[in-house]
């Protein structure tokens, strides 16, 4: 099939960017949409023109780097996808696609669809360690975490650090990102005693970092390519009220 | 203490004082829909907070302390998200959000105007003198009689459709806002998401279309 794609061109930071219009033709529905730019990445170097720059790593849908909002959408139309898993077979022959790096003034653009997501890890690095034991290997079943708990916890984890929540949100918060963290490790015995550090200090970093502020909009958990709750967000906000409350109440 | 700054804490100073206005409007809704039975409730319903004398005032100082918290994180926490958010996307699409949650600080801020209209219409009486309680004869239980200033304004045409416009605004804040301290305060669990945001709408339209039925049916005649 053959495609008429606008894709946002930018050489730097400082650039202002704009759309440009290619055509992508004899493009074969089996191949995913990264397989897609790399063959029209291939046309225009061979005629001398400057390749589209775009993030991937894994290309099987588990490491977070592949960031692209295609028809106004993260990581295109498909649900619980990401753009590398995306495949050209949900597109038909004569499609205009729109594709555009992740928007947030947190995310400075660094060249074309590539995006400085730095802001994400600092959210992380707030969050700061877990106490775990370390030395032997401890005694089986000494630490218990129920199967509820255990399920959630993976619920949580499941997210891959993407960034298309913050792409998706009208107020490019970071919410749900930084409440699949704080969810996870506030319920496991790992994780726990620092749960009250830990949601402060991720949720000032935010603003910090200079993400905006939730308003429950859920458009980031429509966008998430690893269908995280925003039931997430609420436990974020529910171990925020606890950590108000003085120790010796809790 | 980083209530005041932090990001969820602002958010959940804007839900309690939201949930204290949405306990605000439902007592002030009880009492005006009392004109729908006649002036001798009304007028009593009136005399009986105006002879609550000082407790009068400590509570229009408890309505203005939640009005200020809630109008000044509300529009502190919009100019944040404007400020974090760079040009749109060449094709903007969402999914599930819904117009009256992105119209919050508009529909926020035709209530904040609404209101000081309404206090000047029918708290210090100064937009329309002739048709004002402090103008008219005593009911006849010498009463102020704020069934005929109800009636005589909301069948002026431009009155009624300043109070319906501003109850459609108010409609619309519910319809977001209800379901959204839910989630502010962290009640909500997965499961109960859909349900949640459903109810509160059906609450809005409620909320609104009985506030609506006021200036609507004494505009219509059915109420004289
Ligand atoms: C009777 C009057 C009002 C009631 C009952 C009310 C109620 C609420 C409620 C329940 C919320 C949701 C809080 C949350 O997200 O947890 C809210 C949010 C909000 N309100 Fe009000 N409010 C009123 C007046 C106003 C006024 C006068 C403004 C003026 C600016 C305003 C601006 C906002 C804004 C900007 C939000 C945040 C929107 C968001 O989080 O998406 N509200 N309101
Ligand atoms: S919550 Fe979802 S959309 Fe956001 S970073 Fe994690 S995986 Fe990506
Ligand atoms: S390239 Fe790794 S998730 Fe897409």
């Amino acid at each position: 099939m053959d495609l008429t794609l606008h894709v946002w061109r930018q050489k730097g930071p400082e650039d202002t960017g704009k759309l440009e219009t290619y055509k992508a033709k004899n493009v074969s529905p089996d191949q995913s949409f990264l397989e897609m730019l790399d063959e029209l990445n291939d046309d225009l170097i061979k005629t001398g023109q400057d390749p589209i720059a775009f993030d991937h790593d894994c290309r099987e849908g588990i490491c977070g780097m592949c960031s692209q909002v295609i028809n106004g959408r993260p990581h295109g139309q498909q649900e619980l996808t990401t753009v590398c898993q995306l495949h050209m077979r949900e597109f038909a022959d004569g499609d205009e696609i729109f594709i555009e790096p992740w928007r947030a003034r947190a995310f400075p653009i660094l060249r074309d669809l590539i995006v400085d997501r730095t802001a994400l890890d600092v959210i992380m690095q707030a969050g700061g360690y877990t106490s775990c034991h370390t030395g032997g290997v401890a005694d089986g079943n000494t630490l218990l975490i129920s199967k509820p708990v255990a399920d959630y916890a993976m619920d949580a984890a499941a997210c891959i650090g993407c960034g298309a929540c913050v792409a998706a949100c009208p107020n490019s918060s970071a919410m749900l990102f930084a409440s699949a963290k704080v969810a996870q490790l506030a319920v496991l015995p790992q994780g726990k005693p620092e749960a009250r550090r830990r949601v402060l200090a991720m949720t000032e970093a935010n603003l910090s970092e200079g993400f905006g502020n939730c308003t429950n909009h859920y458009e980031c958990e429509a966008a998430c390519p690893k269908g995280i709750s925003v039931k997430f967000i609420a436990k974020l906000n529910r171990e925020y009220l606890k950590s108000m409350i003085p120790s010796a109440m809790e | 203490m980083n209530l005041f700054t932090n990001t969820v804490g602002r958010k959940i100073l804007m839900a309690v004082t939201g949930l204290l206005l949405i306990a605000f409007i439902t007592v002030h809704l009880i009492g005006n829909l009392t004109v729908f039975a006649g002036p001798d409730s009304i007028n009593a319903y009136a005399k009986a907070l105006h002879d609550l004398g000082p407790l009068v005032w400590l509570f229009r100082l408890g309505m203005l302390a939640l009005f200020a918290v809630h109008i000044t994180f509300g529009i502190q926490l919009y100019m944040e998200n404007k400020a974090a958010t760079p040009d749109p996307y060449a094709i903007e699409k969402t999914l599930v959000t819904s117009f009256s949650a992105k119209t919050m600080l508009y529909t926020g801020l035709i209530i904040l105007a609404f209101l000081l209209y309404h206090l000047l219409h029918f708290t210090v009486q100064v937009t329309n003198p002739a048709i004002s309680a402090v103008n008219l004869p005593l009911d006849a239980a010498s009463r102020p009689d704020v069934y005929s200033m109800m009636v005589l304004s909301f069948q002026k045409v431009f009155i009624s459709l300043i109070y319906i416009v501003a109850m459609v605004a108010l409609l619309l804040h519910l319809a977001h806002g209800i379901s959204s301290w839910v989630q502010t305060l962290g009640w909500s669990t997965g499961p109960s998401q859909d349900k949640v945001i459903s109810i509160g709408k059906v609450l809005a339209i409620v909320y609104g279309l009985a506030y609506i039925a006021i200036p609507l049916l004494i505009l219509a005649r059915i109420v004289k």
